[in-house]
């Protein structure tokens, strides 16, 4: 029994790794009480994913997607979820950045960093 | 190659261009970047009604982006059921667009409203290209334009509760962004492939596979935080409220309508109906959450004392009717769920114009402050009255008719208690719809004597108000002229033709 587990998380950790660290972004995503922190945790909710795609993408011995004196013959690997991914950073990197500026902005107004300061202090006004 | 031929790359890459000109005139002068606007959605709205009379007349059209066909490169596709959902959101997003100039500079500090354009532009350009992409990936990627423009369009007013409120939905929506990225993921782990239609024909093979499974899930539940379907609507009442009324016009009509479109194709066009209801049957637990999302949307609009509020939790309430069709998925049914979709956007649309116009008048959406308003504003209560008893389902509206093909599609499927929600549902809007009109036009009147003959707002306001109020009950008259493609796209969307 505890061998087939051992086998199951062994074979395939790299799955593992990302759900870890994606439950570990989405729980800071949800239960931290500071804005900054939320952020934070959302970025790692993201590398997660993206670490998932890069994992999966990957070929045992295979080299990066570039041309080689071998020509096609060479083992990649597959370079279409790497294409994928540099579009997603971009996309988090920009989020995070609206993210960013719209916690400034409620600083400014409010001068609370705290969820649930902020949202007394919302009410109260 | 004529031009014709390169019309749906066109209304992506016309538009991208076109804010970056917004920008570079509202540089020079802020006063230019409206009639550049006003322009691009203009032929944005051209292009896609010529782009649906093509598909009547000749079927779907696919795109090759670059010449590269499919397995390699990216596909537009615009069948019928993408061109009628196209066609639906620019028309409203003209009429919103012309209704938004005064609006916007009532509400928006004048040094952002280049800026706000230039969002707005961004924000269709994901929008459309949500609506039109074959390509799941690519779905994503304008989703997330979409989403950016969005998160910041909401926080765009002068009061700061609207950056709470665009801080919340940038959570969500991000979580559900990725979500969909991760579904993504599992799907092309499954596939190989990122083509919807290629997914389709390939994914069949694999239906027992929990990756697939699991793809299927992250998909729905991120699509459904994005378009507010009950339980995950958590983040809707707020930025409807709190946004400017223009961008309020825009995100409960056109964006929540693709995102429920894109809902839809993720459903019937790459899982199939095969997948939905033989090998994972999911419909029957959509159709117990829609009813849910009926009666409690309902519920909780009548609850609420501020206008905007109320009409936000009305959407939520709406949405649940389109997921009702999905659930009942039989060809009457989703013909009337698809119908819904264009008479919930224009009613929808008409009722937050109207909110936006009294609290351009009035300074205040609160409802108990609005005692006999429709002295002051007599077109905008009318307006609002037509396009209220098109949400509760009178006839001859379009609600009228969408609900009874809802209600017709769950007769013959035989989900006569569902059947009968529906009806509570209607019911409970009355309760929302009167209150407002209740105290609109017999409340007692306690103005200061200015509801003389002064017009009750600008000319660009009420028209666009008046359009969408008149277009409900019209195309519920005529309703064989939408029927006319939606018929066909719910024939698609269930595998059929």
């Amino acid at each position: 029994m505890i061998e087939v587990i051992f086998d199951l998380v062994t074979s395939r950790y790299n799955y593992w790794m990302a759900i870890i660290l994606m439950l570990i972004g989405l729980y800071a995503l949800i239960a931290k009480q500071n804005l900054v922190k939320k952020i934070i945790g959302l970025n790692i909710f993201q590398t997660a994913i993206f670490l998932f795609y890069i994992s999966f993408s990957e070929v045992t011995g295979g080299t990066a997607p570039i041309y080689l004196p071998e020509g096609p013959e060479a083992l990649y690997v597959n370079p279409l979820p790497h294409v994928l991914i540099l579009t997603a950073i971009v996309v988090g990197v920009s989020i995070t950045a609206v993210a960013l500026s719209l916690i400034v902005r409620i600083y400014e107004e409010y001068g609370v960093m705290d969820e649930d300061e902020l949202m007394k202090v919302v009410r109260e006004r | 190659m004529s031009i014709i031929d390169h019309l749906p790359v066109l209304l992506i890459i016309g538009p991208i261009i076109a804010a970056l000109i917004i920008l570079a005139v509202g540089w020079h002068d802020r006063r230019l970047c409206y009639p550049v606007m006003l322009l691009s959605i203009t032929g944005q709205f051209i292009a896609s009604l010529i782009m649906l009379l093509q598909v009547i007349q000749d079927g779907t059209i696919r795109y090759y982006l670059g010449g590269w066909a499919p397995p390699l490169g990216i596909e537009l596709v615009i069948d019928s059921f993408s061109g009628f959902i196209l066609s639906t959101i620019m028309l409203l997003a003209l009429l919103a667009i012309v209704y938004a100039r005064r609006s916007v500079e009532a509400e928006v500090p004048a040094e952002k409203i280049v800026s706000f354009y230039v969002l707005i532009q961004l924000l269709l350009i994901g929008l459309v290209g949500m609506t039109i992409t074959g390509d799941v990936f690519n779905l994503y990627v304008f989703l997330e334009i979409s989403s950016i423009a969005a998160y910041t369009l909401i926080a765009g007013t002068r009061s700061p509760r609207s950056y709470v409120a665009g801080f919340n939905y940038l959570i969500m929506g991000s979580i559900a962004a990725g979500f969909i990225l991760l579904g993504i993921g599992y799907l092309y782990v499954a596939t190989g492939t990122l083509n919807m239609a290629e997914i389709a024909m390939l994914l069949p093979a694999s239906y027992e596979l929990s990756t697939v499974h699991a793809a299927f899930l992250f998909m729905m539940i991120g699509f459904s935080i994005k378009a507010a379907f009950f339980p995950l609507h958590l983040w809707l009442p707020d930025a409807y409220t709190e946004s400017p009324s223009a961008v309020t016009v825009i995100i409960s009509t056109v964006m929540a309508k693709v995102s429920v479109y894109a809902m839809i194709r993720i459903l019937f066009t790459i899982f199939t109906t095969a997948y939905i209801i033989e090998s994972f049957p999911v419909t029957g637990f959509i159709l117990l959450i829609a009813t849910i999302a009926i009666v409690a949307g309902a519920i909780l609009a009548i609850a609420q004392n501020d206008l905007k509020r109320m009409l936000a939790y009305s959407s939520i309430s709406q949405i649940g009717y389109i997921m009702f069709a999905v659930g009942v998925a039989n060809q009457i049914a989703l013909e009337g769920g698809l119908l819904h979709i264009l008479g919930h956007a224009m009613m929808k649309g008409c009722l937050f114009m109207v909110a936006g116009l009294i609290i351009y008048r009035m300074g205040t959406s609160n409802l108990l402050e609005l005692r006999g308003v429709a002295q002051t504003m007599p077109i905008s209560c009318a307006a609002f009255a037509l396009a209220g008893a098109s949400m509760i389902g009178i006839p001859p509206t379009i609600g009228f008719m969408s609900k009874y093909y809802l209600v017709l599609g769950a007769f013959e499927a035989g989900y006569w208690l569902y059947a009968a929600v529906l009806l509570i549902g209607s019911l409970l809007a009355v309760g929302y719809i009167w209150r407002f009109i209740e105290i609109a036009y017999f409340g007692d009147h306690h103005g200061d004597g200015h509801q003389c003959a002064s017009p009750e707002g600008p000319l660009s306001m009420i028209a666009p108000m008046v359009c969408l109020a008149l277009l409900c009950l019209i195309l519920g008259i005529f309703v064989e002229i939408p029927m006319e493609i939606i018929g066909p796209a719910a024939m698609i969307l269930l595998g059929g033709a």
